[in-house]
């Protein structure tokens, strides 16, 4: 039985693909059928990333194991996004399987009721290989995956936590101490800001939309919450405003010109041209600051958690799922292909390529899978980031509005505005169109 | 009727071909297929848009008709105020740059000089160029530390701008990309009234004495201000509408200090999903460019053509 069990992981893992065979006509027995939907064509529609490629690399081995046919297309991110609400809401999509962006489609997608329960999936061992439970997601992935009823209406895929990247030639150079607080934080950066010879001592995003990423790093950490109890908006406290107070500090005193400008690709640009010295980001970014080809600080860059506030300390969590199409007439087999892409090989291939961070923490755990990650001091600050780790964005469906509208606000003072002014008027703004959602 | 039967006398038979050879022939076969393409293509999408926008119409959920209530909603919607006011700031810069720059170019390629054909096939180039592909390399040369405008400054001694990346500089350096793009186009329609003036009025002018800019000002700038007019028009409509540039270098940034009415609508339709008050925006827009339309056809109607048939 031990033994039986160690082997249908090894399937599981695909190192082993031909064993699967054997296993799979042993007779009753609760274990997956893989090859019980052979023949049948997947639809899938991927947002272009590392996520994407993953699933495309590999998806021959899934093949392989099960007989399915998969079709796949990867779509840059905002057009995928906007091409799957429209299919969607056509009633009969194109694909089977989705990849959704929780902190941005969560709610519109549960409201909607566009994918398909896969608890009862979950529940049927001849569907779910042991080893994947619930209880091995993470609590992010956990509060992203499932609706109000418990349901499990995705399959939490990859999560984004931002970390503090940090050069680690500059803060020796100006003799400056790797940050705890968030205080700290900005005094580091203004001492590590030499205009003179073009370097400033932080970066990040400042373009509307984008900077809540970011931003909301500060407003966790001086105690913000997004929410009341009764679901009104609160981003016009005074968390909020000392977030905010914060932001505009460091991106007009220690930041590089022109930052309200910059997304997270120009403040890469500038932190791997060794010209900033603290960049606050999702943690993908590991592979291209330690490609010699591509960045002048390989080997000298720092990892560590998000500095902490005065009301403590979270990082700011964002992430990938991946679900079936209630309209998809292939369910079962669109699951199977799910539960492969979050398995452990995947997961593993993931994150020792630097291209995200599975949710699950038996991968994140394993000391074998652990040995395969290049970059440790990187994989450290993902586990201590998951610890401390707190959504991003508030569970609405007017996401995209609440980027668009506050991000305005918050870019706003990086050109002399006020902040508790700026926030109050973003706010008066918004909350009409966030009541008017929920109503709807 | 009578003078038919007159003329044809027999059996009623008869009497009736004749009567439909003599119908005038019927022109409907001849227009339906326009008229059904310009009902599937123009008409039916404007009735439509109009409907939606009369409606709460967000995908994903039910729609229920509303009035005019997204209409009441724009005329307090702060970001949609502040939209209009730079899609016509941009516009006027946008026209009015192109056509001083494109006159004063085709006064120039007017005159005989070597190597004249060569040169305006190389000015007119930036027309042919791809809008998005242009942003892009603007956007490179506009970037504050890296980017070539800055270093071109640096040369004579001027501070580095922040161009696209501040609030107060992005409409004008936006309006510098499109005014760099369609200068040329001002310059090849304004060539062409140049052309056709006559060379008499120059000659006597010479005679009496005028003075360069007075020849310009009192015999060649009547003389091709219709072309200055179409050329304006055709400018306006492509500016109020002005989409790629400007999304592809700032999407409305930074903050909104960018953000025109066709970038506010695309935003409200295809990011928020809100299609009913999308459709009532696009309302809006598409009267506000009839009504520009209509005053500047108004404007040129009354003083040009009078004004230079009565003058010649």
């Amino acid at each position: 039985m031990v033994n039986h069990k160690i082997s249908r992981r090894t399937l599981l893992t695909g190192t082993a693909a031909a064993g699967a065979l054997s296993l799979t006509g042993l007779p009753a027995r609760a274990e997956v059928n893989w090859k019980k939907y052979a023949g049948t064509k997947l639809e899938v529609i991927l947002a272009k990333g590392p996520r994407g490629d993953n699933l495309q690399k590999y998806v021959k081995e899934f093949t392989e194991l099960t007989g399915i046919q998969v079709e796949s297309e990867q779509i840059p991110e905002q057009q995928q996004r906007q091409k799957v609400v429209i299919e969607l809401t056509s009633g009969r999509p194109s694909f089977d399987v989705v990849h959704l962006s929780y902190h941005v489609q969560k709610r519109q997608f549960e409201k909607a009721g566009w994918l398909a329960d896969l608890t009862p999936f979950m529940k049927d061992p001849a569907l779910t290989a042991p080893d994947l439970v619930e209880s091995d997601f993470s609590a992010a992935g956990l509060q992203y995956a499932r609706n109000d009823k418990g349901q499990m209406l995705s399959l939490p895929w990859s999560v984004d936590y931002f970390i503090l990247y940090y050069n680690k030639e500059l803060f020796e150079k100006k003799g400056v101490a790797v940050p705890k607080t968030l205080d700290e934080m900005a005094a580091a950066a203004e001492k590590l800001t030499d205009a003179k010879e073009g370097t400033f001592g932080f970066v990040g995003r400042g373009l509307r939309n984008a900077n809540m990423a970011m931003w909301s790093n500060f407003f966790l950490n001086y105690g913000g919450e997004f929410l009341d109890a009764k679901g009104n908006i609160l981003t016009d406290g005074p968390e909020a405003i000392a977030a905010t107070k914060l932001y505009q500090t460091l991106l007009t005193k220690s930041a590089p010109p022109g930052v309200a400008g910059f997304n997270w690709m120009e403040s890469m640009a500038s932190f791997t041209q060794g010209r900033s010295a603290m960049w606050i980001d999702g943690v993908g970014w590991a592979p291209p600051l330690e490609d010699p080809a591509a960045s002048r600080v390989v080997g000298k860059v720092g990892y560590t958690v998000v500095p902490a506030g005065p009301k403590g300390q979270y990082s700011s969590t964002y992430g990938d799922g991946i679900g079936v199409a209630a309209a998809s007439k292939n369910k079962e087999a669109a699951y199977l292909l799910c539960q492969w892409v979050v398995s452990k090989t995947q997961g593993a291939r993931l994150l020792q390529a630097g291209g995200g961070v599975p949710f699950r923490n038996s991968i994140l755990g394993d000391p074998e899978v652990q040995k395969g990650v290049k970059t440790k001091e990187w994989l450290q600050s993902v586990i201590d980031s998951g610890k401390i780790s707190k959504l991003g964005l508030p569970v609405v469906i007017p996401v995209a509005e609440f980027r668009d509208i506050v991000g305005a606000a918050v870019t706003a003072t990086l050109s002399g505005a006020d902040p508790a002014a700026e926030l109050k008027k973003a706010n008066d703004q918004y909350r009409p169109i966030l009541e008017r959602s929920e109503k709807a | 009727m009578s003078a038919l039967t007159q003329s044809t006398p027999g059996a009623a038979q008869s009497d009736a071909a004749s009567e439909k050879e003599l119908r005038p022939p019927s022109y409907w076969p001849f227009v339906v297929p326009a008229l059904v393409v310009v009902i599937a293509i123009i008409i039916f999408p404007w009735v439509f848009t109009i409907w939606m926008s009369l409606n709460e119409w967000k995908v994903g959920s039910s729609t229920t008709f509303v009035g005019l209530s997204n209409y009441l909603r724009l005329t307090s919607d702060p970001r949609f105020i502040e939209a209009i006011g730079h899609t016509l700031v941009y516009t006027i810069l946008s026209v009015l740059l192109p056509l001083v720059l494109g006159t004063f170019a085709a006064v120039v390629f007017h005159q005989k000089f070597p190597g004249r054909g060569f040169l305006r096939g190389v000015f007119i180039m930036p027309m042919m160029a791809t809008p998005v592909a242009i942003a892009l390399v603007w956007t490179m040369m506009f970037h504050p530390q890296l980017g070539v405008l800055n270093y071109l400054l640096s040369l004579v001694g001027i501070p580095a701008q922040l161009w696209v990346f501040h609030p107060a500089t992005v409409i004008p350096s936006l309006v510098l990309v499109e005014t760099w793009q369609w200068t040329p186009l001002v310059m090849l329609i304004v060539l062409g009234g140049l052309a056709a003036i006559p060379s008499e009025p120059y000659e006597s002018a010479q005679i009496d004495g005028a003075s360069i800019w007075q020849v310009f000002r009192f015999i060649t700038l009547p003389l091709i201000m219709p072309f200055l007019f179409i050329a304006g028009m055709i400018r306006m409509i492509d500016a109020v509408k002005s989409f790629d540039i400007i999304f592809a270098i700032t999407q409305g940034g930074p903050g909104s200090a960018s953000e025109t009415i066709n970038i506010y609508l695309y935003s409200v339709a295809f990011s928020y999903y809100d299609l009913g008050y999308g459709s009532a925006i696009a309302v809006v827009f598409f009267l506000l460019i009839v009504l520009l339309a209509a005053v500047m056809l108004y404007a040129r109607q009354r003083m040009l053509w009078t004004e230079i048939a009565s003058g010649t």
